[in-house]
């Protein structure tokens, strides 16, 4: 058989009109650390702002939440001494929104594992750290925008700083830290909970943690075994380092305590939280 | 030139299931490959795999000549994946998901920005580009996932059921795209449990069941060892379905195979064509009145039990999507 066979670009007879390419052999050099990032973060930003449930569940929740304390149960609070009780509640009030918004993390990145755009993800010569970092690069930057918020509202019904500018400064970097560290944990939690349902439930656990803490109330008004848990855990060593970095004379006198007594708790809960939930995350998105 | 899979004694396990079990396999690339099974195969375990997206317990897999697992991202730099669900980002536009994976394959903002403009067209979504995916469609959706899969240019194209859960419509439409992609040069491996759906577009088709190959070859070679054409006829009621088997064994050696609930029954016709004109006169001359009658393709199912002895309701539990 004598087939001509000059012209190899033969189009097949059902190819619609919007031919498609020629096949270039690809090889994708995929997109460097900082840029895969980027657009990883950029996604889930762009889902949460253009998702108003998400906003309002979020940022009206919290800021609901705080003008009860504020009115409702602000003046039945009166162990607050020389502090008033809204220079002592909106700096725990900022503190613990880290957990409220971090919740979204851990639901969000279930339903990323669930839907298919995280194989799709995966599938890409990028690499999984650059995965994960643009996941909590956009969780740390909609956590900053709860912080500056819930900042806000605090202001509003009349919380002022009593320390200077710079410490007040150093008060909402620190939250900003314990943010970026809730985020970890949140992630590793909702990698573990599997499923965006399973993740909704852990706000079993944020709720007996913020409210059994200094973030609201004086822990010396409780008996003497919840003490024990309040005095000891991460939210109330942060609540206090921003508490007294933020009112400074006023939080000292009430808390009997300087700054660093809380601040070295605060940061050494926060590397322990880094140090078990990075690796879990890592290890977990390896093997699932 | 490579072979398109080499997989040497593959097995991966889930819990107690043996979804890939000691599975060896070698396809010669350049052509469009079909893994066709039912339900529990193994068939998205295999393409996961071969997507570098899971680890095989034993055993070693080569992708166009990189081993998945000790080379997993040379083969990332080389494939496109749509998965079984539409991969993307609903709250962003479908301009926005192709860039984004265009930028993700490492390619600049230039070209990033043309090849986005260039696959919008291929999969005809230029007018809906800048909707968000949300508004789209299921078809919409899924041209939008293969658009995001052919972004980077790919040499290898992995499918898995790429048409599950569309409509005919946009059934027949993707299988163009997938054709003229194949005749374009773009491997394929695709996996589907549907019969007509692997003959349609691929050249070569790997049966697999629990976990193993049953079969390979191309439509042509399976057909010859799966039997021949079938006849198939439906009646009105089952006093007519009674004699019209009666009449088919009669004419044919062969055990007519009868489905009472569908008052349907069928039997192999190795003659094709030729079986059927006397059929109808049988059944004319007996009087036998027939909704209709047709001469068909046998069925996955009825090329499962030639090879097997079984049906494929009888194989496995539900495949597993993780």
């Amino acid at each position: 058989m004598t087939v001509q066979t000059t012209t190899p670009t033969t189009v097949s007879p059902t190819a619609p009109t919007n031919s498609l390419f020629p096949a270039m052999p690809a090889d994708n050099a995929g997109a460097s650390f900082l840029i895969a990032t980027y657009e990883v973060a950029a996604r889930t930003v762009k889902k949460f702002i253009r998702s108003p449930q998400l906003i309002i569940a979020g940022t009206a929740q919290g800021a609901l939440f705080l003008l009860i304390f504020r009115y409702v149960f602000g003046g039945a609070i009166a162990h607050t001494g020389s502090l008033s009780y809204v220079d002592f509640v909106i700096p725990g009030f900022v503190v613990t929104s880290v957990l409220f918004s971090g919740m979204g993390a851990a639901t969000g990145i279930a339903e990323d594992l669930q839907g298919g755009l995280f194989d799709r993800l995966r599938s890409l010569p990028i690499r999984l750290v650059s995965i994960i970092s643009g996941r909590v690069t956009a969780d740390s930057t909609l956590l900053t925008w709860s912080l500056a918020f819930t900042t806000f509202i605090g202001v509003l019904v009349g919380f002022r700083t009593h320390n200077g500018p710079w410490a007040a400064a150093a008060a909402f970097g620190l939250c900003m830290l314990y943010g970026f560290v809730f985020v970890w944990l949140f992630i590793g939690l909702g990698l573990l909970a599997g499923s965006p349902q399973a993740a909704q439930g852990l706000s079993f656990l944020v709720f007996p943690l913020t409210f059994v803490s200094s973030a609201y109330v004086p822990v010396s008004t409780m008996p003497g075994w919840m003490q024990v848990f309040a005095n000891h855990q991460p939210l109330t060593y942060m609540s206090n380092t921003v508490r007294l970095l933020a009112e400074g004379h006023g939080a000292e006198q009430l808390l009997g305590q300087s700054v660093g007594a809380y601040l070295l708790p605060s940061l050494a809960w926060s590397a322990g939280i880094v140090l078990v939930f990075v690796p879990l995350t890592v290890y977990r998105l390896r093997r699932s | 030139m490579h072979c398109l899979i080499e997989a040497e004694s593959l097995s991966k396990q889930f819990g107690k299931v043996k979804a890939l079990n000691e599975l060896s396999l070698t396809v010669p690339s350049g052509q469009v490959v079909a893994i066709l099974g039912p339900n529990g195969a193994g068939k998205t375990t295999l393409i996961r795999t071969v997507a570098t997206l899971l680890r095989p317990d034993a055993g070693s897999l080569r992708v166009l000549g990189h081993d998945v697992m000790h080379e997993s991202m040379a083969v990332r730099r080389f494939i496109g994946l749509a998965g079984q669900s539409a991969a993307i980002e609903v709250m962003m536009t479908g301009r926005e998901n192709l860039s984004m994976v265009a930028r993700l394959y490492g390619q600049g903002r230039q070209a990033a920005k043309a090849s986005t403009d260039r696959i919008l067209d291929v999969v005809g979504l230029t007018d809906a580009a800048d909707r968000r995916a949300k508004t789209y469609s299921g078809g919409m959706r899924r041209r939008l996932d293969l658009g995001a899969s052919l972004v980077g240019t790919p040499r290898l194209l992995l499918l898995d059921e790429p048409t599950t859960g569309l409509d005919p419509g946009s059934r027949i439409e993707l299988w163009d795209a997938i054709r003229e992609l194949g005749n374009a040069g773009t491997d394929i491996l695709l996996t589907t449990q549907y019969l007509d759906e692997a003959d349609r577009l691929a050249a070569y088709i790997v049966i697999i069941d629990d976990g193993t190959v049953l079969a390979q070859g191309t439509p042509g070679e399976l057909k010859t060892r799966a039997g021949s054409d079938m006849i198939e006829l439906h009646t009105r009621d089952l006093a007519s379905l009674d004699q019209a088997v009666q009449v088919l064994s009669q004419l044919h050696g062969d055990e007519p195979a009868i489905d009472r609930a569908t008052r349907r029954c069928s039997v192999a016709a190795p003659g094709g064509a030729q079986l059927l004109p006397s059929v109808v006169r049988a059944l004319d001359q007996a009087e036998i009145t027939v909704e209709d009658i047709t001469l068909r393709r046998p069925t996955l199912d009825e090329v499962f039990l030639a090879l097997t002895g079984h049906t494929t309701e009888t194989a496995m539990p539900k495949e597993r999507v993780a």
